[in-house]
This record gives C-alpha cells, structure tokens and sequence, in this order.
C-alpha cells in the first residue's frame, strides 16, 4: 500500500507506523526514518525557537506521491508510508516519517534512504527557522545534493 | 483577468509580497520586467525553477501565461 501525507498540525509517528506495519501481514522487515526539528547544535549562536516549513500546493503533494511510486517501482517494497509536516513548528516535533514494508531488509532501508535524499532537496519545500526574532531561510547543504548524486550514479 | 505571480520562500522576501497581478498574457520578457532587478536576476539562476498553471516549465523561457493563469517562481528547496 502507498500513503502519501501532508500534514498542517503536528503527528504522532508511532500511530502511523503501527497500523502500516499491521497492514502488511508476511513482511520481513518495515523500515522507518523519523525527521525532526533540530535544537541548537553546540556552539550556535541564538536559540532556535521555530521552524516553518512551507510548500506549493499544487506541486508539493503530487510530487511526493510520484517520489513514492518511483520508489516502489525501483525498490522491491510491499509498502511505502510518506508524511510530510508544514507549517510552524517547535524543536523536538517530527518533520518527516518515511516508512517502507518489504520481504527483506535491504530495499525497505534503501528506500527510505532514497526517499528522504529526494524529501531533503528535490521535492517542493521551503525552510526557514527563527532565532532571536529573526527568521531565515535554509538552503540545502553541499551534502543533501552530494547524497541525492548517489542514487543517479547507478 | 490578470497573470498571479506567486513568489515562494526567500523570493517573497526580496519582491516584499507573495503575490502580484500583471496583465495577461506573460511572457519570460514580461515576466522579469514584472519582478524587479534583484528577482529578475534570481530567476535568470538555473536553480530557480518557473511553475505555470501548477506545472513546472522545463525551459523556463519558453513561458506564456494566459488569463488566470498563476505563475509560482520556485527557488532552490529545502525540506526534511
């Protein structure tokens, strides 16, 4: 089964994650990532205070839903479950889920790797986080591309 | 009936809106006329992407936007 969330309000990852798992009796393994909004790294200047995730609606979700069918196409999955925050949010809520049900391990792990490399800086998100007052935007880093180049190179 | 340009992320910053209406129709000349130099000059970036009427143009360029068409100027993404 494929499900494919945007989310407005904050979730649970757990009570997603049980009932795909139930959902897939037969499976040898579920993989599952969970993003969350960082706290202040040492060092840091400023504490952060919010993160806004924000998106395009007629692009965004359509283009996660055919993120999740390249991936079953190309991984050999039973199941796929992607949500996807928006909005504001607080350090320590979960951003991202991705979850893959297969027979065996290695393309329910693959596959959550590809999703999440494609989720961080190739589907249509745009971050800003506020500290002190101040909001700024986040690009993606060299190595969220460097990670997305590795799945091209095969 | 007009063009909406929707500017996302650090784009709605640098036009100071999320939106503006131009007259239809739009072409890529037209558009960067629209905009202002300092996104004019983001939009000539390849990693700025153009969506109209919801779908992304593989060349840019090539735009031309009709009455009630909305053209989202995308830059690069970050999500996760």
């Amino acid at each position: 089964m494929k499900d494919v969330r945007l989310l407005h309000q904050p979730f649970i990852p757990g009570a997603l994650i049980g009932p795909f798992t139930n959902a897939h009796p037969g499976l040898g393994g579920v993989c599952t990532f969970v993003g969350e909004v960082r706290g202040n790294e040492a060092g840091e200047a400023g504490e952060v205070e919010r993160l806004e995730l924000l998106h395009y609606e007629p692009l965004t979700l359509a283009g996660m839903d055919e993120l999740a069918d390249v991936a079953l196409a190309r991984f050999d999955l039973m199941g796929l479950l992607m949500v996807h925050r928006v909005g504001e949010m607080h350090p320590g809520e979960p951003i991202v889920c991705v979850s893959a049900a297969a027979r065996h391990r290695r393309g329910a792990i693959d596959a959550v790797d590809f999703c999440m490399d494609h989720l961080k800086s190739a589907s249509w998100f745009w971050k800003r986080e506020r500290r002190a007052g101040q909001w700024r935007w986040i690009e993606p880093r060299a190595e969220d591309h460097s990670d997305l180049a590795r799945w091209t190179k095969l | 009936m007009a063009v909406t340009i929707l500017f996302l992320g650090p784009l709605r910053d640098l036009a100071g809106e999320p939106t503006r209406e131009v007259a239809a129709p739009l072409d890529w000349v037209g558009l960067l006329a629209a905009v202002g130099p300092e996104v004019a000059a983001q939009l000539g970036e390849a990693r700025v992407n153009v969506a109209c009427a919801g779908k992304v143009l593989g060349e840019k360029t090539s735009l031309s936007a009709q009455d009630g068409d909305e053209v989202a100027l995308l830059p690069p993404v970050s999500g996760g």
